[in-house]
């Protein structure tokens, strides 16, 4: 009786599995085929393996362009992301004033905006550096990599203060005592004890900055800057959809997410679980 | 003089960030309301009218706008029930101590790290082409049409697509959850004869109150804010049935060119996200069961 319920549970699940993973399935068989397979019988499993499609849409997609985009833009802003916002918590913990509560409260509160209400202004804004201070702020990877930072900054520093509040001071008094400045006492001692939470807040950025898409559609405006997400949809824009093709492209964007949870999950899993529970 | 120094540390350790954070939330925000009270077209070199609270005035009477707050209400709505109630049942189906559970929790959250753009394009084919395809087959045409052609199953369909995408992130918070839970609690219920539906209803669902908090939050505004999937699965089609909140606000602005009502409404979108996210993480803390 017992085992026959197990047994039964087990089958559900699997069942469940294979339904969850019906799309991706449909997607990579579908990437094989040539139109007239396609259309004949799209849950089929291809008559023959021909990589033509995926060349081709690696071609049309400017695939391995897009791809270094990708990982330039979002290793570069998570990695300013965590410096800047752990040194700015670890100061707004270890001083206990107004100006840090108020700081503090203002970064957590505006967490609540949506990206739509800041778009349109946040473009004059980057707009008006441009013409009158000359920076490039617009359709360079520079400009949107400091965009990602300040809308990665609050969230971050809110996980980082959440944490250091439960890394007992003594050690840094120490340190201090033994003549350390600040910056010994942050980079040696402190950012070393952090690095649970900062795997957490790297892994949630990179996923969020590798997969955003309306922040750079408004301000990259170069075929040759487009990012993995830009050059998808771009991909889609500019041809009526060859569904073969198109398939063949949507597999290739989502090898390198697969390969990284693969290699990541267990991080993944534990940073999701810790990331949002805070 | 030390606490001369002490001052200029905290400034060179926060002041780079909060600059950064300033010039791209904070600026953005302030001029935004500002924006709001102005008649403009985004052409720098056209003068921008003030028009008081006028655009807040015709922003109640956009019916498609309107329409679109009807869409997103009823995309939320539902979309809450479906992500909740299949992540919770993965949630207990992976923590049931099955031979599969492992390889089944890596799979169920697979999806989430996929970005909403290109599990929308991958939906498409499925609703226009493979639904077709079946339903021809199997003469279930009922179910088995392509669902972006019609005003509702439009909807329906970005609502399977967010949970597919958002099932198993809520799965690992109730995992977690329901980890948290103590085993002899449930072997003590069980010993007084408590059926599994009773220990589920009695003991695991109000210790899960914490894990409901967040997933409700995190799928409310999820759900709220969605455009990606929006536009690549339908594009608000067919005939702007499917346009919901955030592409309502993107086309008014840069699609139309009116700056100062695309505004408006997004600072009321603001205003809602708030004023939404606030009452229900007050209303679900006040229900948790402490320990």
């Amino acid at each position: 009786m017992r085992t026959t319920s197990k047994w039964l549970l087990e089958l559900l699940l699997v069942l469940l599995a294979l339904c969850f993973l019906s799309p991706v399935y449909l997607m990579v068989v579908n990437s094989f085929k040539n139109r007239a397979e396609l259309y004949q019988n799209a849950l089929a499993l291809p008559s023959s393996l021909s990589f033509q499609y995926y060349s081709k849409a690696m071609e049309k997609m400017n695939y391995w362009t897009a791809f270094g985009n990708s990982v330039f833009v979002t290793v570069v802003s998570v990695v300013i992301v965590v410096l800047l916002a752990s040194m700015t918590a670890w100061m707004l913990v270890r001083t206990d004033n107004k100006l840090s509560k108020i700081i503090f409260m203002v970064l957590v509160s505006t967490m609540l905006i949506p990206f739509q209400t800041l778009m349109m202004p946040l473009m004059q804004v980057m707009d008006w550096i441009r013409t009158n201070l000359h920076l490039p702020m617009l359709n360079t990877h520079g400009g949107l990599i400091y965009m990602n930072v300040g809308f990665h900054a609050s969230m971050a520093v809110f996980l980082y203060h959440g944490f250091i509040k439960s890394v007992p001071v003594a050690l840094e008094e120490a340190a201090t005592l033994d003549g350390c400045s600040k910056f010994g006492v942050f980079w040696r001692i402190v950012f070393p004890m952090l690095t649970t939470i900062t795997i957490t807040i790297a892994i949630l950025d990179v996923i969020a900055i590798w997969n955003d898409y309306l922040l750079p559609s408004l301000t990259l405006s170069d075929k040759g800057l487009r990012t993995i997400p830009l050059s998808t949809f771009y991909f889609f824009g500019e041809f009526t959809i060859v569904w073969n093709l198109a398939m063949a492209g949507l597999t290739l964007t989502i090898i390198p997410v697969v390969i990284f949870y693969f290699f990541a999950q267990k991080y993944i899993v534990k940073g999701i679980a810790a990331g949002a529970v805070k | 003089m030390s606490k001369k120094m002490d001052k200029v540390w905290f400034a060179v350790f926060t002041v780079p960030l909060l600059f950064v954070f300033a010039t791209v939330v904070i600026i953005p925000f302030l001029i935004g309301i500002g924006y709001s009270f102005v008649s403009w077209d985004g052409i720098p070199a056209n003068p921008k009218v003030f028009v008081g609270f006028d655009n807040y005035a015709k922003l109640f009477q956009d019916e498609r706008f309107l329409a679109s707050s009807w869409h997103t209400i009823q995309f939320t709505v539902l979309a809450l029930v479906s992500v909740n109630l299949l992540g919770l049942l993965l949630s207990l189906f992976v923590t049931a101590k099955l031979r599969t559970s492992n390889a089944a929790r890596t799979l169920f959250f697979m999806p989430n790290l996929i970005g909403g753009l290109i599990l929308g394009y991958i939906w498409q084919f499925i609703f226009t082409d493979a639904f077709k395809m079946v339903g021809e087959k199997t003469g279930l045409h009922s179910v088995f049409f392509n669902w972006l052609l019609d005003p509702q199953f439009a909807i329906y369909a970005m609502v399977v697509v967010f949970t597919w995408q958002m099932a198993g992130y809520t799965m690992i918070i109730y995992i977690a959850g329901i980890q948290g839970i103590p085993d002899d609690l449930i072997e003590a219920a069980k010993v007084d004869g408590a059926n599994l539906w009773h220990r589920l209803t009695r003991i695991v669902f109000p210790l899960l109150m914490p894990a409901f908090t967040i997933c409700l939050f995190l799928t409310l505004s999820g759900a709220f804010k969605i455009f990606d999937v929006n536009l690549s699965l339908t594009k608000g089609g067919p005939n702007n049935a499917s346009e919901m909140f955030a592409m309502n606000i993107f086309n008014e602005i840069f699609g139309y060119g009116h700056y100062g009502l695309g505004q408006a409404k997004a600072i009321v979108f603001f205003l809602i996200v708030a004023i939404l996210t606030l009452t229900q993480v007050v209303i679900t803390k006040r229900r948790e069961v402490q320990m």
